[in-house]
């Protein structure tokens, strides 16, 4: 097992620095004088050359490479231009909101994805069955930005059950520790705002984990469709294990592979969605980050925030790796 | 059975969850370091009236040192936490006295004398003193101050009291610590407007030595509101200044200034409690609004002017010609009667009709798209413009146009029938301001104001004079006689004579056409029924400090 | 790029004709897949709406009749007016224009790219794999929508810019395609025979590898264009898509965002479009799948 952990993260080291190749070039690839293109052109030349300087664009390609990814390694994601603070430091909170939503959104998505799955591969050809694939088809095909306003005109509009925008009440806001609310929130004892950040939750974790919870529960369905026909189910009904159990117990354990293969790769989706349901739901997330930095062509930010998506992507695909060696003893890793 | 065995798997997976929770946490170690501090909070006392306001706008500030930025998003929460010299009587532009008691004249208006209100500190605790008051001013009107920071300027400052070369304020100087005199080059008839300006707050000078580039992060000055907090692009906390020296003021405990772009998000986030009063309603929504007992309508007096703005440096804008056939083909009324709800009128010149000095007799270009193809192909552009022209509208909503994109696709189909092909472009606030005032990136640009000091010429030499490029004249309009009938008005005593020279000016700018006058506009604010006091100024910032709940 | 479309559309014709049989059996357990002819029967409405969108659109795409802005649907309007006073329904026509533009061809470019790429890859092995599988890894690691994002904001935003960069994004999954069924076929004892018979390499690379990874191809392309169609509405819905007054149907939700209490015609049917044109060729994907290579479910 560990031959195969130190393995699979060696297999990493090539992608983590073609990454950084990739996020390092975004600023050489700027048509023109990236500096120009940043300050504009009212900008004096002193400070399009302190740019230069602060960015290393007056070095060769290699040194200022090489400087970048020392940099990185230490933990400096460089400066914003736009307000001129370390972006490790102004990233965080960004990134706890990113963490907080893309995680209730998985949860929502795995949890309900699942015993969808589940219970229609169960009573198959049931009602609920077809149901459950219509929604499940529909699901995958849904444009999540549009799903967002949808929600948005239902539930905040119409009929006033749920907010759409923000993260939290802002009048008595819960000190924050972690930047995850919910955290904050229970550590602070203050459940008013526990529950206030929950509503808060609702609708963007619903669009973004529309796509994820389809797939799943399409995937679920069909692996323990075939797991069920298998003899050892039929044996354990056979002894006359409740039903449930059997489903449950034996079928969930075989079925939960390729489920997790599903929820490593949606991962990316999730991430990437993350862009948009943020900026439907004025979420202060990454991906927010991202977005208004293009706007305002703060470059640094855009490569950090790229990288670090991109990081956690690999990151969780690298956990689902390991998760699948310790929930399947049964592969086996050469 | 079923329950039980869904909730093991709901813990199954919150293990997972943490798991990869604690994976990202370790990439960046600050985030749980703390996470054990564990503190006794009292319980949530028993609710009292509201004393916390949650203010909705359309944009962020780019800068909270009030000094640095000319926008209005800016100037907002300036307002909050610095006082100038003298202020607005509320809901007016009428000056009284604020840090100053009170002030002298010398009789050929080159001297001012401020005795200064004592007992005054700044928010870090420091006195507020004739020293201060030098500091400031001395900091905006010397090119080389150290307090001059990278990439900084004082717009305001140079389109107020003249650029560097030509200021208006010869000295400052303290004559006690309470006694500022200023010493002019020439008279100035709207000085004393000019100095109650939210942007000539005074700064607390040791925060200015100690934060340097970072004050305008962390503003402190002697305002009803000390600020706390900035969250970029989404919110800004201000808390009560206990030692305000308005007695009893403010009267809120806290305001959250909130930026929610989009106009609409922002109305139901009013409609949903979220905030409790918000600028910039969308004029579609106003029946919605009305219909509501729970919410009340406030208007803003108009006061303001949004205009399309030619780029006078890029061709083939330089050509008049180009500009007057363009002036005939955008549909004022058209547009207003779509997107404003009838709370916006026509605008004819570059300052609004309920100032004075206004000139009723000129006449608008009219809406004749034959008239503006024909005046095209004078100009040498019979089949009609070769390339297509940038056309930068606003991103954000603003008093004078709360939607511009949307204005802009209206002209943008107009100009299209006259062979005008336009490429709309909005990027961020801050850059689209940063890109408008350098001229590079845009062709015509869509832009306003409201006035700030009840003076027109806070309208015409703030927009339009050759002072104010770089600045606000964005359209690197250069008239060296509208700079002389300018710059006399600013000297001139006499009333009479100014109100003649403001509508000679409006003549000469009328036959330049700089820009194309859009709309003047009335603001409206949308609030909770229970709140009070909110009264608005024309010049589009006031502070909240008699703001209250019921 | 239009010269190199050639290459494998002609390759890919006499393929058809050499093996008829396969082809008519495919398509005869097609027809009995309901789901792939519901999925085949939307694409083909959206795509005849495209064709003759100009003829049947009662109004022009970006006429404006401001006096009729926001109007509920009705006779005249049938899916009402937008905040112009543009006509709802031309303008969703004019959309699927849009989308499956981008869709076919972003795809188009992304098969051509990601099929030179896999075959050099799979077929020459050692550094070239090396570096082209890496590359690949490189490019996947990265949220496609992300990927696509970042690529606009170096180019600028454009329709055109956005089709690039969804054309590149999706490169990687092709690739990968096009290698593995290289690798698997190179060792097959017909490519072998064919190399011993003194074939070139090219030769038995378009006779014989080409044909074979096609019907992979054909099934991922479908369904990449359900995702190409999406990832464009999701830029033009962030502004770095089609500008205005272009009828994309992404930017037109985001244009028509703010009068969903008013007007919520103006978000819905954009909307519905979008997950209409999707489904279709997520159906017909899957429909696809299930009948040409049934192997590659899942």
């Amino acid at each position: 097992m560990s031959s195969y952990v130190l393995k699979r993260l060696l297999i990493l080291i090539p992608v983590l620095i073609g990454m950084t190749i990739i996020v390092f070039s975004i600023i050489h690839a700027i048509p023109g004088d990236p500096a120009e293109t940043i300050l504009g052109q009212k900008a004096t030349e002193q400070s399009k050359e302190a740019l230069r300087e602060q960015l290393g664009l007056n070095k060769p390609w290699l040194q200022q490479y090489g400087t970048y990814l020392g940099d990185l390694v230490k933990g400096d994601l460089g400066k914003s231009i736009r307000t001129k603070e370390p972006i490790a430091k102004e990233m965080l909170p960004y990134l706890a909101a990113t963490l907080e939503l893309t995680m209730t959104s998985m949860l929502f998505a795995t949890f309900v994805g699942m015993n969808a799955g589940i219970i229609s591969a169960w009573r198959q050809n049931s009602w609920f069955d077809y149901v459950i694939m219509v929604i499940a088809l529909i699901g995958v095909s849904m444009p999540i930005f549009w799903l967002g306003l949808m929600e948005q005109w239902i539930f905040s509009i119409k009929l006033h059950w749920l907010p759409s925008i923000g993260r939290m009440d802002q009048r008595d806001p819960v000190e924050s520790v972690t930047n995850l609310y919910i955290i904050d929130s229970i550590i602070a004892g203050r459940w008013d705002q526990l529950w206030t950040v929950i509503k808060h939750l609702v609708l963007p974790s619903i669009a973004l984990g529309t796509i994820p919870m389809a797939v799943i529960a399409r995937m679920t369905r069909s692996s323990m469709l075939e797991v069920m026909k298998s003899d050892f189910v039929r044996t354990a009904k056979a002894k006359g294990l409740s039903q449930f159990f059997v489903v449950y117990k034996h079928a969930l354990k075989n079925a939960s592979i390729p489920v997790l293969t599903v929820i490593g790769l949606q991962t990316g989706s999730l991430l990437g969605g993350a862009v948009l349901t943020e900026t439907i739901f004025a979420w202060p997330g990454v991906g927010r980050y991202i977005f208004e930095a293009i706007s305002s062509r703060d470059y640094p930010v855009i490569q950090s925030g790229i990288l670090i998506i991109a990081f956690l992507f690999i990151v969780i695909n690298l956990i689902v790796d390991l998760l699948y060696a310790l929930i399947d003893p049964r592969i086996q890793y050469k | 059975m079923f329950l039980a065995l869904t909730m093991v798997f709901v813990f199954a997976l919150a293990g997972c969850g943490s798991k990869s929770d604690n994976q990202q946490a370790s990439e960046t170690p600050k985030t749980t370091d703390n996470g054990n501090e564990k503190k006794e909070e009292p319980k949530p006392e028993e609710k009292k009236t509201q004393d916390t306001l949650v203010f909705g706008r359309g944009g962020d500030s780019v800068a909270l040192d009030p000094a640095i930025v000319t926008d209005g998003e800016s100037l907002k929460i300036g307002h909050q936490v610095f006082d100038s010299l003298l202020e607005y009587k509320e809901g007016e532009t009428e000056v009284q006295p604020a840090l100053a008691e009170s002030w002298q004249v010398s009789p050929d208006g080159l001297k001012y004398t401020f005795k200064l209100r004592q007992g005054v500190k700044f928010h870090d605790g420091t006195d507020f003193n004739a020293d201060a008051v030098v500091f400031n001013f001395k900091r905006w009107s010397d090119p080389k101050s150290e307090y001059k920071f990278t990439d900084d300027s004082f717009d305001y400052y140079d389109s107020m009291f003249g650029p560097d070369g030509s200021r208006v304020i010869k000295d400052v100087t303290a004559v006690d610590a309470n006694t500022v005199e200023f010493t002019l080059t020439q008279p100035q008839a709207p000085f004393l407007q000019n100095i109650a300006m939210t942007c000539f707050g005074i700064a607390s000078p040791t925060a200015i030595k100690e934060k340097k580039e970072n004050f305008k992060n962390e503003p402190v000055g002697t305002g009803p509101f000390v600020f706390k907090e900035w969250k970029r692009n989404d919110s800004i906390t201000l808390e009560k200044n206990p030692n305000y020296w308005k007695q009893g003021l403010p009267k809120l405990n806290k305001v959250i200034v909130r930026s929610i772009p989009d106009n609409s998000a922002r109305f139901n986030a009013l409609q949903n409690g979220e905030i409790d009063i918000m600028e910039d309603l969308n004029p579609d929504d106003l029946s919605v609004l009305e219909s509501k007992s729970d919410l009340q309508k406030i208007n803003r007096p108009s006061f303001n002017v949004a205009y399309l703005g030619f780029n006078l440096k890029k061709k083939p804008f330089d050509n008049v010609k180009v500009r007057e056939a363009l002036s005939h083909a955008v549909n004022k009324q058209g547009i207003i009667d779509a997107f404003f709800a009838g709370q916006a009128k026509p605008a004819v010149n570059p300052m609004p009709p309920t100032l004075w000095g206004y000139n009723d007799s000129i006449q608008d270009y009219d809406y004749n798209l034959d008239t503006a193809k024909k005046l095209l192909a004078d100009a040498g552009y019979p089949n009609g413009l070769p390339d297509p022209v940038t056309f930068y509208a606003m991103p954000v909503s603003r008093p004078y146009m709360p939607d511009g994109k949307k204005v802009a696709e209206a002209i943008q189909a107009d100009f299209e029938k006259i062979g005008v092909k336009v490429n709309i472009q909005s990027p961020e606030w801050a850059t689209y301001l940063d890109d408008t005032k350098a001229g590079a990136k845009d062709d015509i640009y869509m832009m306003g104001w409201t006035g700030d000091n009840g003076d027109p010429d806070n309208f015409i030499y703030t927009l339009l004079d050759k002072d104010s490029i770089p600045g606000n004249n964005r359209s690197f309009y250069v008239n060296e006689d509208l700079h002389k009938v300018l710059i006399e008005a600013q000297k001139e005593v006499s009333q009479d004579k100014r109100v003649e020279l403001y509508k000679q000016s409006q003549e000469m700018i009328k036959k330049d056409i700089p820009w194309i006058p859009l709309v003047h506009t009335t603001p409206i604010l949308a609030a909770k029924a229970n709140l009070k006091g909110y009264v608005p100024s024309p010049t589009g910032t006031e502070a909240y400090s008699n703001v209250y709940f019921e | 790029m239009a010269e190199v479309t050639v290459n494998p559309s002609s390759s890919a014709a006499p393929v058809m004709e050499e093996v008829p049989g396969p082809w008519r059996d495919a398509w005869r357990a097609f027809r009995k897949n309901k789901t792939a002819m519901i999925g085949l029967f939307i694409i083909v409405v959206f795509i005849i709406i495209a064709v003759i969108a100009p003829a049947v659109a009662p109004f022009g795409y970006k006429d404006q009749q401001l006096m009729d802005r926001l109007k509920p649907p009705s006779s005249t309007h049938w899916f009402g007016t937008d905040d112009l006073g543009r006509d709802l329904f031309s303008r969703v026509l004019y959309g699927a224009r849009i989308s499956l533009w981008v869709g076919f061809f972003s795809v188009i470019a992304s098969i051509i790219m990601g099929t030179a790429l896999g075959i050099i890859a799979g077929y020459f092995g050692r550094w070239a794999d090396m570096i082209i599988s890496r590359l690949f890894d490189i490019l996947l690691a990265f949220p496609s929508i992300l990927l696509a994002i970042a690529i606009v904001a170096i180019l600028g935003p454009s329709l055109q810019n956005a089709l690039y960069a969804i054309a590149i994004v999706n490169i990687p999954t092709y690739g990968r395609l096009v290698r593995a069924k290289v690798l698997s076929l190179k060792n097959e004892e017909y490519i072998t025979s064919a190399r011993a018979i003194g074939m070139k390499n090219m030769r038995i690379l378009i006779s014989h590898i080409l044909p074979n990874s096609l019907t992979p191809i054909i099934v991922q392309g479908t369904l990449g264009i359900a995702t190409a169609i999406i990832e464009a509405a999701a830029l033009g819905f962030l502004g770095l898509g089609a500008q205005p007054p272009e009828p994309e149907w992404g930017k037109m939700l985001s244009d028509s965002r703010q009068f969903i209490q008013k007007a919520p015609w103006t978000v819905v049917f954009p909307g519905v479009s979008i997950m209409l044109t999707v489904l279709g060729f997520n159906l017909l994907g899957d429909g696809l799948r299930d009948v040409l290579d049934p192997k590659m479910k899942n």
